[in-house]
C-alpha cells in the first residue's frame, strides 16, 4: 500500500475569460490511498468541483490552462490520449454529480444507461449486461430491479435516481470514485440514506471515495481525512477528529460555528463567516481569508501563508498564528465546550 | 398509447369541422354574395339558376346550406367551379400529387443535409468551418424562392441547356410518377433543390443551436463521465434529444407547404400543384375552389400537428401518458 491511489501535485486551473485570467485552483497538492475516503469541504467558487472535473479531464470549457501533475496508479492523467482518458472514465475512476433530476438522459430507460456504459468498457454475451444491471439495481437498493430496469428517469424520484447514478458509477468496478456533492439536492432523511450507501457500497467494493461538499455534516460520518479547500487553495488538511477537535485554521472554525446544533439553545441568528470570497482574478497579495478573518494581524496582510504540518506530520494549514495563540483564539470563535479536548 | 393515438385523430376530427363551418361562414353566408349567380355560369337561365338555389338550398336555413355544401363536397363531389365550369373535386384530387410529390422530395433531401450541416457545424465549431457554413444556410434562408427558382431555370433551361449536365432537363411541366417515372424524377429534381434551401438554411441553424444547448446539459456530462467517445455522445445523447425541436418544427412547415405553401416554386417550375391552383382560383375569386383548397390545406396542417404530437410521444417518453 506505498503508492498512493491519486496523486495531485501543485495543480493549477485557470480560465481566460474576458474580464482576465481566473485562477480558479491556485496550486493544490493531496493524495488519496487505496480504500480511503477523503471529504472536501468547501464553499461555492473554492475550486472543489474544478479539482475533480480536472482529475476526469470533464473540462470542455476551450480557455482552460493546466499547470501540474495528476497522477493515477503512477500514470500522469494529464498526459494522456483523449483515447487513453476514455478507458480511464467510468471504469477506473467513475463520479457522480449534485443534481439527480437532470442528470440521467430523459430519452432512455435506466436499464439502457447502464448497459451503454457496461458495453463501452467490455464485451459482454447477450444478456449478461441487463443482468448485471438489474444485480446493480439491487445492489443500490432499488426495489424491484427487474421491472424497473425498464423504466425512465422521470419514474423515479430524486433519491432513487441517485442510487441509479451511483449504480451506474460502480458498474465497471471504478478504483475511485468521485461524488461531487451527491447530497445537496435531496432532502435530508434522503441524503442520510444516500451516504449510509456510499459507506456500504465503497466496503462491499473497496473503492476509494473523494466526496465533495460544503456541509460538514455529511463528512463527519463518511471521511476519512478532510481537506478545506478556500479560494483554490487548500487551507487546512487533516484526519476526521483533528479537523474537528483541534481545527487549526480560522476558516475552519467558521465552518464549525455555523453549524446549527441541536444540543444548545436556540441562537438568535445563525453565524455566518462575514464578507465573500475573494475575486479570483487578481489575488492580493498576503493571505487571502484575511479580509474575512477576524484574528488577522499585520502579517496576514503581507506575507501569503503556506501549507505546513505544525500540530502533527498528517495535519496541516496555513496560518500564520502559533499553536498557541490558535487554541486560545479558537474556543471563542467556536464554542466554549471544545476548550476540553485542547 | 392507443388511447392517446384515437383521442389525438377524433380532435383533428373536431378541428376539422369547426374550419369547415368557419370557412363555410366566410365564404358563402356573407351578405351581398350571390353564389347562385356565380355558379350558374355565363348567361344563366332562370330555371338554370333557381335549380342551383334548390340544389344548395339558398333559400333554406344556414345550417342546411352548410350540409348541403358538406354533401356537394364530400359525399356527391359534384361542386362546380365558377371559372371552368368543370368539377373541383377531380381537379384538386389532380393537382394534390402533384404538390405531395414536390414536397415529400424536397423534405427528405432537406431533412438530410440540415442534419449534416447542423452537426457539421457543431462538431467543428472553434474552426472556420463553422461560421462559414451558418453563412452558406443564411444565404440560403435570404434567397427569395422565385429569384432562385428562375436563375435555376435560366441555368438548366436555356443558358446551360447544351451542357452536358443540364441537357437531360425536361421542359418546365410534371410527369406524373405512374406514367414515366424518370421523367417525374427529372422534372422535380431542380424544384425539390430549389424548395429545400431555404429550409436546409433555417433547419441547418436551428439544429446547431439546439446542439450547442443541449451540450451543457448535465446528462451529456453524465454520458461523457460515462467515458463514452464524443461521437457517441453527440450522436446518441445530444442528437437524439435536439432532434425534439426539429421535429416539431418540421411538422409543422411540412403541413403548411402540403397544404398549398409552395406556390412560388409551383408557379416558377409550372407545376399544376395545389398552390397554382389556389393562387389561380384567388385572382379570379372562385369561391368553391377557393373553400375546398383552404379545406384541404387546413385537413393537412391539422394532420401534420396531430402526427407531429405522436412522434413528439415517440421520442421524449416523460410525453407519453402514464
Amino acid at each position: 500500500m506505498a503508492e498512493p491511489l491519486l496523486e495531485v501535485r501543485d495543480l493549477k486551473v485557470s480560465f481566460r475569460t474576458e474580464d482576465g485570467i481566473v485562477h480558479a485552483v491556485d496550486g493544490i497538492s493531496f493524495t488519496v490511498d487505496q480504500g480511503e475516503v477523503l471529504g472536501i469541504v468547501g464553499e461555492s467558487g473554492s475550486g472543489k468541483s474544478v479539482t475533480v472535473m480536472s482529475v476526469m479531464r470533464l473540462i470542455t470549457d476551450p480557455n482552460v490552462m493546466y499547470q501540474g501533475e495528476i497522477l493515477y496508479k503512477g500514470r500522469n492523467l494529464m498526459g494522456l490520449s483523449k483515447d487513453a482518458m476514455r478507458e480511464v472514465r467510468g471504469e477506473e475512476i467513475a463520479m457522480i454529480f449534485q443534481d439527480p433530476m437532470t442528470s440521467l438522459n430523459p430519452v432512455y430507460t435506466v436499464g439502457w444507461q447502464i448497459e451503454e456504459q457496461l458495453h463501452e468498457h467490455y464485451t459482454l454475451k447477450k444478456g449478461q449486461a441487463r443482468r448485471r444491471a438489474i444485480e446493480l439495481l439491487g445492489q443500490v437498493g432499488i426495489p424491484k430491479p427487474e421491472q424497473r430496469i425498464d423504466d425512465y428517469p422521470h419514474q423515479f424520484s430524486g433519491g432513487m435516481r441517485q442510487r441509479v447514478m451511483i449504480a451506474l458509477a460502480l458498474s465497471c468496478n471504478p478504483d475511485l470514485l468521485i461524488a461531487d456533492e451527491p447530497t445537496t439536492a435531496l432532502d435530508v432523511t434522503i441524503q442520510a440514506q444516500i451516504l449510509e450507501l456510499i459507506k456500504d457500497l465503497k466496503r462491499d467494493f473497496g473503492s476509494a471515495v473523494v466526496l465533495i461538499t460544503h456541509d460538514l455534516g455529511v463528512v463527519a460520518d463518511i471521511a476519512d481525512r478532510i481537506l478545506v479547500m478556500y479560494a483554490g487553495r487548500i487551507v487546512e488538511e487533516g484526519d476526521k477528529d483533528q479537523i474537528f477537535y483541534d481545527p487549526q485554521h480560522p476558516y475552519t472554525w467558521g465552518l464549525l460555528g455555523s453549524i446549527a446544533r441541536l444540543d444548545r439553545p436556540k441562537p438568535r441568528r445563525l453565524t455566518a463567516i462575514a464578507g465573500q470570497p475573494p475575486s479570483m482574478i487578481n489575488r492580493p497579495a498576503g493571505c487571502s481569508f484575511r479580509p474575512r478573518c477576524p484574528q488577522a494581524y499585520d502579517r496576514c496582510k503581507v506575507e501569503d501563508p503556506l501549507l505546513t504540518a505544525k500540530v502533527g506530520s498528517e495535519h496541516l494549514d496555513a496560518c500564520h498564528l502559533s499553536v498557541e495563540d490558535k487554541r486560545a483564539r479558537r474556543d471563542a470563535t467556536i464554542h466554549p465546550e471544545l476548550a476540553e479536548s485542547a | 398509447m392507443a388511447t392517446f393515438i384515437i383521442r389525438r385523430l377524433l380532435w383533428l376530427v373536431v378541428v376539422l369541422f369547426a374550419i369547415s363551418i368557419l370557412v363555410f361562414l366566410i365564404f358563402f353566408a356573407t351578405p351581398g354574395v350571390d353564389p347562385a349567380r356565380q355558379m350558374a355560369g355565363r348567361n344563366p337561365t332562370a330555371a338554370t339558376i333557381k335549380n342551383i338555389k334548390h340544389e344548395f338550398g339558398l333559400d333554406r336555413p344556414l345550417p342546411v346550406r352548410y350540409g348541403l355544401m358538406m354533401k356537394h363536397i364530400f359525399i356527391s363531389r359534384d361542386l362546380i367551379s365558377y371559372g371552368s365550369h368543370t368539377k373541383v373535386i377531380p381537379e384538386i384530387l389532380a393537382a394534390a400529387p402533384v404538390t405531395l410529390s414536390l414536397v415529400f422530395g424536397a423534405a427528405v433531401i432537406w431533412i438530410v443535409f440540415s442534419i449534416l450541416i447542423g452537426v457539421a457545424a457543431t462538431v467543428f465549431r472553434g474552426t472556420i468551418i463553422d461560421p462559414l457554413l451558418m453563412i452558406l444556410a443564411l444565404i440560403g434562408i435570404s434567397i427569395p424562392v422565385f429569384w432562385l427558382g428562375e436563375m435555376v431555370n435560366l441555368v438548366t433551361q436555356s443558358r446551360a441547356h447544351g451542357f452536358f449536365l443540364f441537357s437531360w432537363v425536361p421542359p418546365l411541366g410534371y410527369t406524373p410518377l405512374t406514367q414515366d417515372p424518370v421523367k417525374w424524377f427529372e422534372g422535380l429534381i431542380f424544384p425539390w433543390l430549389t424548395l429545400s434551401v431555404l429550409y436546409i438554411g433555417f433547419y441547418a441553424r436551428v439544429l446547431r443551436a439546439n446542439l450547442i444547448e443541449t451540450e451543457n446539459e448535465d446528462y451529456v456530462r453524465t454520458a461523457r463521465a460515462k467515458g463514452l467517445s464524443e461521437r457517441r455522445v453527440l450522436m446518441r445523447h445530444t442528437l437524439r434529444t435536439s432532434l425534439i425541436t426539429f421535429v416539431s418544427l418540421f411538422g409543422l412547415d411540412f403541413g403548411v407547404l402540403v397544404g398549398g405553401g409552395a406556390l412560388l416554386v409551383e408557379v416558377v417550375f409550372g407545376l399544376p400543384g395545389i398552390g397554382l391552383l389556389t393562387y389561380n382560383a384567388l385572382t379570379s375569386l372562385d369561391l368553391p375552389i377557393i373553400m375546398t383548397t383552404v379545406i384541404y390545406g387546413a385537413f393537412f396542417i391539422t394532420l401534420a400537428s396531430a402526427m407531429v404530437d405522436l412522434v413528439y410521444a415517440w421520442l421524449d417518453p416523460r410525453v407519453r401518458p402514464a
